[in-house]
């Protein structure tokens, strides 16, 4: 189909897409290591970004738990990392709390692949009761975002809670090496940059399937008129905890990438406050696109990096007015108001669009 | 035996609390479909101006009268959050109807600002309030069983804010206006309700309370500019788990938090017991989707 209607606008964006990707290869080759350290932080966070986009800019439902998920992914990655660090040892902080054997649910965490499969099934898993005993009831709308906000608070206060499982308030720190390989070294930090690279590129292709797709188009449907779709025939339950189960091992992905590339996780990483900004990335890059979502996620945080060094109390203010403008003047973001000031193609294109999916 | 009473009694004072905080909530979520996010500032505004009204009667008025400080602090607190929350819905709120989620958004951007405000002007530690010596010791039930007087002040505290916000809600002429908008706000409109002047006197209340809300909570330890962040989701889940329409939903559903969260905190640990409060929430909704008391409607979104 989108060969058929290969129209120049198409031919500009896929060209567009192209210099981005060979860029974000290339980066390496012009950044200093902080800077490249910084960039592949802001790249896990697109992670997310595109995973909240999934569920808020196209199934309409506002998750303010996203913190969580991906918290739960960058404990997974931390306690691998943690295990490695400790080179057969019991963890540091275990002996500090009077642990004397290492517990049965961290044994596992030796094994790399295991933690990486973990850190995408917890999250994704604990997406799918959530959303298995919230949208099967008709549970959306604000109900549901208040709930995934109690979900970070007792998260939050859980991990802090356990500390001989958990590190309590400092999290997992005090890393190596992963998979042998110093992990603060220059060779590691580039190798991972790629690798998360690629992670995100790959992301964005998953989702850019996912929502092109027909799948995607229920999701739509879901968003504007969930009894519409109902009426059809369509379950939007299923399709809603499939949504916010994928999304959550996204960020859960990008929460193991976060880990490797900053080296600590820790329970404030997943608290109220980061878990709403990430809502915020969405909804300043445009909800609804997926390349609104990821750009607003990467030069929110530049911005923020670069703003919040020299003056960190403006950044609190500058971050709540960012809210209230977003919301108030761009309900649809930075490419909602790029779209707008070339709305006269834009709108042939959106019709030459409607034409070719009717023919599919 | 005393230990259950004493639980009980805590359970009934952390619930007293949440119902003062979710009192508003409920009402603005109830009558406008609006979230405040900011709702947890306008009890740290709250608990802002006892404090300076504390220092002001410190600084100008003759020490006999500190006592009495507190007595005015309340209608002071009530005032200030009041106005604020006036100018709230009037720059801003008033864009955002209709789309309950962009205003949960929006407030918690004015949430951030606020509680940043308050740090640039009161500084980021917490500051305590000397609560007047009245309120100190407590009345002896049993051998063992102290209830403290601050702790039954606020009960009396929110009984009187409930008694009048019933009052105000049910038998008043602006309390069935705001009935009116709340059941058919089209057809409210076209017998020549201003839904407008509804919907910001609502809000109004709604944040007053929040202000007392703030002043009862100068009693029960120091006041910080992130004091409103540890009560919002509580509230929330009160809200939750009552349902919008009615004041006994509220007041049920907070109750039922406060008093099952201190005994789950007391079984368990304080970490483990929110858990299986959360738990219990959720198991509720499977029974009751729309929470305890819903607002009966046909209408399908």
């Amino acid at each position: 189909m989108q060969l058929r209607t290969l129209t120049p606008q198409k031919i500009y964006i896929l060209i567009g897409y192209a210099v981005a990707a060979t860029a974000l290869f290339c980066a390496p080759m012009v950044l200093s290591d902080f800077r490249l350290n910084l960039l592949a932080k802001f790249l896990a966070f697109a992670i997310v970004a595109l995973g909240l986009d999934l569920i808020w800019g196209y199934t309409g439902i506002l998750s303010l738990g996203h913190g969580v998920f991906f918290g739960l992914g960058a404990y997974a990655m931390g306690m691998y990392l943690k295990l490695e660090a400790s080179g057969g040892r019991l963890p540091d902080f275990m002996d500090w709390s009077g642990l004397s054997a290492l517990p049965w649910f961290w044994k596992p965490f030796e094994s790399f692949p295991f933690a990486i499969a973990m850190g995408i099934l917890i999250p994704a898993l604990l997406a799918l009761i959530l959303g298995f005993f919230t949208f099967r009831n008709r549970i959306r709308g604000v109900y549901f975002t208040i709930l995934t906000q109690a979900l970070v608070i007792i998260t939050v206060t859980l991990f802090i809670g356990q500390q001989k499982f958990t590190g309590g308030t400092n999290g997992l720190t005090g890393f190596t090496t992963v998979l042998g390989h110093s992990i603060g070294s220059p060779d590691t930090k580039r190798m991972l940059y790629w690798v998360t690279a690629i992670v995100l590129i790959a992301a964005f292709v998953l989702c850019r399937f996912l929502v092109k797709s027909r799948f995607g188009k229920v999701l739509r449907a879901i968003r504007d008129g969930e009894n519409r779709a109902r009426f059809i025939g369509y379950n939007p339950a299923v399709y809603q905890m499939i949504a916010f189960a994928i999304s959550a091992g996204l960020a859960g992905v990008a929460g193991m990438l976060f880990v490797l590339h900053v080296g600590i996780i820790s329970p404030s990483t997943m608290a109220i406050v980061p878990s709403i900004e990430m809502v915020l990335w969405v909804a300043i890059g445009g909800r609804g696109t997926l390349i609104g979502a990821a750009l607003g996620a990467v030069l929110l945080n530049y911005a923020k990096s670069a703003f919040s060094e020299s003056y960190p109390d403006a950044w609190l203010f500058f971050l709540g007015a960012l809210f209230v403008i977003v919301v108030v003047f761009l309900p649809k973001g930075a490419v909602g108001l790029f779209r707008k000031w070339k709305l006269p193609k834009r709108r042939r294109t959106e019709h030459e669009q409607q034409v070719g999916h009717s023919t599919v | 035996m005393e230990i259950t009473i004493i639980q009980l009694f805590n359970g009934l004072s952390m619930g007293s609390i949440l119902l003062l905080i979710a009192l508003g909530l409920a009402v603005t979520f109830g009558l406008m479909n609006v979230i405040n996010m900011a709702h947890g500032e306008l009890i740290m505004i709250g608990a802002y101006a006892t404090y300076i009204t504390q220092n002001l009667f410190n600084d100008y008025l003759p020490a006999s009268l500190f006592n009495w400080y507190f007595v005015l602090s309340i209608p002071v607190s009530f005032m200030v959050a009041f106005l604020i929350g006036w100018l709230l819905e009037v720059s801003l709120i008033r864009f955002l109807y209709g789309r309950p989620l962009d205003s949960l958004l929006a407030t918690w951007g004015i949430a951030l600002m606020l509680q940043q405000l308050a740090r640039t002007i009161f500084g980021a530690p917490n500051v305590a309030v000397k609560s007047p010596t009245w309120l100190d010791g407590g009345f002896r039930l049993m051998d063992g069983v102290v209830l403290p007087y601050k702790r039954l002040f606020i009960i009396l505290l929110v009984i009187v804010t409930l008694v009048a916000m019933f009052l105000y809600i049910y038998r008043s002429h602006a309390g069935r206006r705001m009935r009116a908008v709340m059941q058919n706000r089209d057809m409210a409109a076209c017998l020549g309700i201003s839904t407008r002047r509804v919907d910001s006197m609502t809000f109004a209340i709604g944040s007053g309370v929040a202000g007392i809300a703030g002043c009862a909570l100068t009693l029960m330890g120091p006041i910080g500019p992130s004091l409103g962040t540890y009560y919002i989701v509580d509230a929330f889940m009160v809200v939750v788990l009552g349902g919008v329409g009615k004041l006994v939903g509220t007041i049920v559903g907070a109750v039922g938090i406060g008093v099952t969260g201190t005994m789950f905190e007391y079984w368990t640990n304080a970490s483990l017991g929110k858990v299986l409060v959360f738990l219990c929430i959720v198991a509720f909704l499977q029974w009751k989707p729309k929470g305890l008391v819903a607002m009966k409607t046909r209408s399908l979104d």
